[in-house]
């Protein structure tokens, strides 16, 4: 069966993105214009090409940055044209500017998300999926595949135990009908999010302990934002914040790092989104099932 | 082609009529509290309005009172994120709600198709509607009180207008049902477990009920409504409580002032109402019914699981169409806009309407509705257009051309109607009168309805 697929996950992200992005233009009505939607994609790719250049990559991959930048034309929404242009931009110059022992530090369209948002330039509409039961189930099945192709579905279902722990715990402790957590469980957003951003590879701790912790810190932070500061997009905020504790857990908890399998066109030891003069200590090329 | 607005303050009270009277009968509102009774009349709520002026952390809530129950009976708790004191609460008038309302109302507009036959351009747009006068708040009179009992604590007593208010804070719900029910309030079943999930949240409760000397006094017909103000970092609405006594389901229309861009909820799919599609001529007679069905046919499509979008509007740029006189400023402060016209650098360019409909029940609405403000300044209306086919000759060439297009835009608008509203195209086609069925009945001009205020 498996080897009906290709070998590299992100094939199987870009085109569950794309497909999630044209029933949410098509059947959900989603707000995405054309030139912004154009003007995301066209500067994720150029400004991959211009670092991959800069930073003598052996070869150009645009798959990371199309997942960056399909993502971000699911989320981001604003005005002018000129915010998903800065953020684009900034989500794919994140991957080779900020980086820590040898591995970017935050997911690059979460960084971007957030650097946006904190500009008060641009918006995410958390519900703009809705709650149909049918999109969580097609969230969750499309989902699945991918992370069961990255090999970090421990740290969504890390995630997802989390934060069904806090959001029940809560309404338990508060005497509200368990409606309200599952209701809110059975967010198109957060699957979103579960599946697809906080399960990033090559962002997440590299040892197993390491991504469940991070994961549980995730999902605390998300829901201290929501319920205790009472804030909206808590899960970007909170992932942005814990993916700068990503190197301690990483000193903490030890083991191998992940690359995505290269390009037929690289040499296949090099990660197709990591500059060649990074330290590469212990890559891990083949995805490991969970 | 000649194009005007159907007389504009008509149709904005049409449209406020029917959202009105989808849901308006005997008694009232209760979108975020419950409305108890000190006799044991049946109550029950199906619509409500409310105006929220949000600005950083500070809300304003204007709550509109549609109760037309006996008036000793009146009463109503709302769970506000904070306590707010006698400064905070005020009687704000149904009119300043109703100009809202009428200025974010769906519209219709019609054109008069232009005489094929001698080419013509002309423009005229005509506005009107009515303006009413700008209200004062009511006076204020105080009258503290407190009193602990059965863990519960009055914050503050003291009549506003028409209104006996008190503040209250509760440890327990069981001893908050208690201290209503000693003080000849009639709770609902089922309305425990909900306080005690907001006393746990350190919410504090606002109880209104009418003060009848005070209502005699100052010859209040109706009950006017409350405004509360208070400052916290939520910004929700309580709509759990009302559908504890609610019969089937409610609508809520909520108009949101707010100094940046367009409002939506977080915690579920705001949606935007069809718009800008043609529909026959024959929907200017009905434009209540057509709205009422429109909009029952979103809530279905939509598996009632949205919050939809009327209206999103930043009140600097002119409105096209105008369906009512613009909001005057003075009226936008009174509603908790203070940023309105107050100097310090805003001006009364600076708000934004935003008009959200929503139909819920406990089925589908499990939890309270949270908002943000986006950035958002784009403009969007719920706008439905009728065009007048021209009546004059069109033997001339231009005029043949003109009366093929003229049949097959007749079809796309019953087209349109019957996909928006859920009516049956075949039953749309008796009563439209088309080139291709001139015998259908005429289309009949303005009536009652059209003309409701």
């Amino acid at each position: 069966m498996r080897a009906l697929f290709p070998a590299d996950p992100r094939v199987y992200q870009i085109t569950l993105l794309a497909s999630l992005l044209g029933y949410g233009v098509l059947a959900l009505d989603f707000d995405v214009k054309p030139a912004h939607a154009a003007a995301i994609v066209a500067t994720a790719l150029v400004t991959q090409l211009a670092c991959t250049r800069l930073w003598r990559l052996p070869a150009f991959d645009p798959k990371s940055a199309l997942i960056s930048a399909l993502s971000l034309c699911l989320l981001l929404r604003a005005n002018h044209v000129g915010v998903p242009v800065a953020a684009a931009a900034i989500a794919i110059s994140s991957k080779f500017l900020l980086r820590w022992n040898g591995k970017h530090v935050f997911n690059p369209t979460n960084f971007a998300l957030v650097a946006m948002l904190a500009s008060g330039q641009a918006w995410v509409s958390p519900g703009q999926w809705g709650n149909a039961a049918i999109l969580a189930f097609l969230f969750g099945c499309l989902g699945m595949l991918v992370v069961y192709r990255a090999a970090r579905s421990d740290v969504t279902f890390a995630f997802f135990a989390a934060y069904a722990l806090l959001l029940f715990g809560r309404s338990l402790w508060l005497g509200e009908p368990l409606t309200i957590p599952f209701h809110r469980l059975e967010s198109g957003a957060l699957l979103l999010f579960g599946f697809f951003m906080i399960s990033d590879p090559r962002t997440t701790p590299d040892a197993r302990a390491g991504r469940v912790a991070f994961a549980a810190l995730v999902a605390f932070g998300a829901w201290y934002v929501q319920f205790r500061l009472f804030r909206t997009n808590g899960l970007m905020w909170s992932l942005v914040t814990v993916s700068m504790v990503t190197p301690l857990l990483d000193r903490v908890f030890r083991g191998a790092r992940y690359g995505w399998p290269a390009p037929s066109t690289a040499p296949s030891t090099a990660p197709s989104t990591a500059p060649s003069t990074a330290p590469s200590t212990a890559l891990s090329p083949t995805p490991r099932p969970a | 082609m000649t194009h005007r607005t159907v007389p504009p303050a008509g149709v904005a009270r049409t449209a406020a009529a029917v959202l009105l009277a989808l849901a308006l009968p005997s008694a009232a509102l209760g979108f975020c509290g419950f409305y108890v009774a000190q006799a044991d009349a049946k109550l029950f709520n199906q619509s409500s309005q409310v105006v929220i002026a949000r600005d950083g952390d500070t809300t304003v809530m204007t709550m509109a009172n549609d109760y037309r129950g006996a008036l000793e009976e009146f009463a109503i708790v709302v769970p506000v994120p904070v306590a707010v004191t006698r400064d905070q609460v005020k009687v704000a008038e149904k009119s300043w709600i109703d100009n809202v309302d009428a200025y974010s109302a769906p519209r219709l507009v019609e054109y008069t198709d232009p005489d094929p036959c001698p080419p013509l351009v002309t423009y005229d747009e005509d506005r009107v509607g009515p303006s009413e006068a700008a209200e004062g708040a009511a006076p204020m009179r105080r009258s503290a009180a407190t009193k602990s009992s059965m863990g519960v604590r009055v914050l503050d007593s003291y009549t506003v207008g028409e209104y006996d208010i008190q503040i209250l804070s509760a440890e327990y719900s069981s001893g908050l049902e208690a201290w209503l029910r000693q003080n000849h309030y009639r709770i609902p079943d089922g309305a425990g477990a909900i306080l005690q999930s907001y006393i746990r949240q350190n919410m504090r409760f606002f109880v209104a009920k009418v003060n009848l000397g005070e209502q005699r006094r100052l010859e209040q017909p109706f009950l006017r409504p409350l405004q509360v103000r208070y400052t916290s970092p939520k910004f929700m609405l309580p709509i759990r409580l009302g559908m504890v006594n609610a019969d089937g389901a409610q609508d809520l229309l909520v108009y949101a002032l707010t100094p940046r861009g367009r409002v939506e909820t977080t915690n579920y799919r705001t949606t935007k109402i069809p718009t800008g599609q043609n529909v026959p001529e024959h929907v200017k007679s009905d434009f209540g019914s057509f709205y009422k069905a429109l909009f029952a046919r979103q809530v279905e499509r939509n598996g009632m699981e949205s919050v939809f979008l009327e209206y999103a509007w930043p009140l600097s740029v002119m409105c096209d169409p105008c369906s009512a006189d613009p909001v005057p400023p003075d009226q936008l402060t009174a509603l908790g806009a203070d940023w309105v016209g107050s100097g310090g650098g805003k001006s009364s360019n600076a708000a934004y309407l935003t008009r959200l409909h929503v139909r819920y029940d406990l089925a589908h609405f499990p939890e309270d509705l949270v908002f943000q403000e986006t950035p958002d300044t784009s403009t969007f209306q719920g706008r439905y257009v009728i065009n007048h086919p021209f009546t004059g000759d069109t033997s001339c060439p231009a005029g043949r051309v003109y009366e093929r297009t003229l049949a097959a835009r007749q079809q796309e608008e019953v087209s349109n109607l019957a996909t928006l509203t859920g009516w049956s195209a075949a039953e749309i086609r008796t009563r439209v009168p088309t080139r291709a069925n001139p015998e259908a009945p005429p289309t009949p001009k303005d009536d009652g309805f059209w003309r409701w205020k």
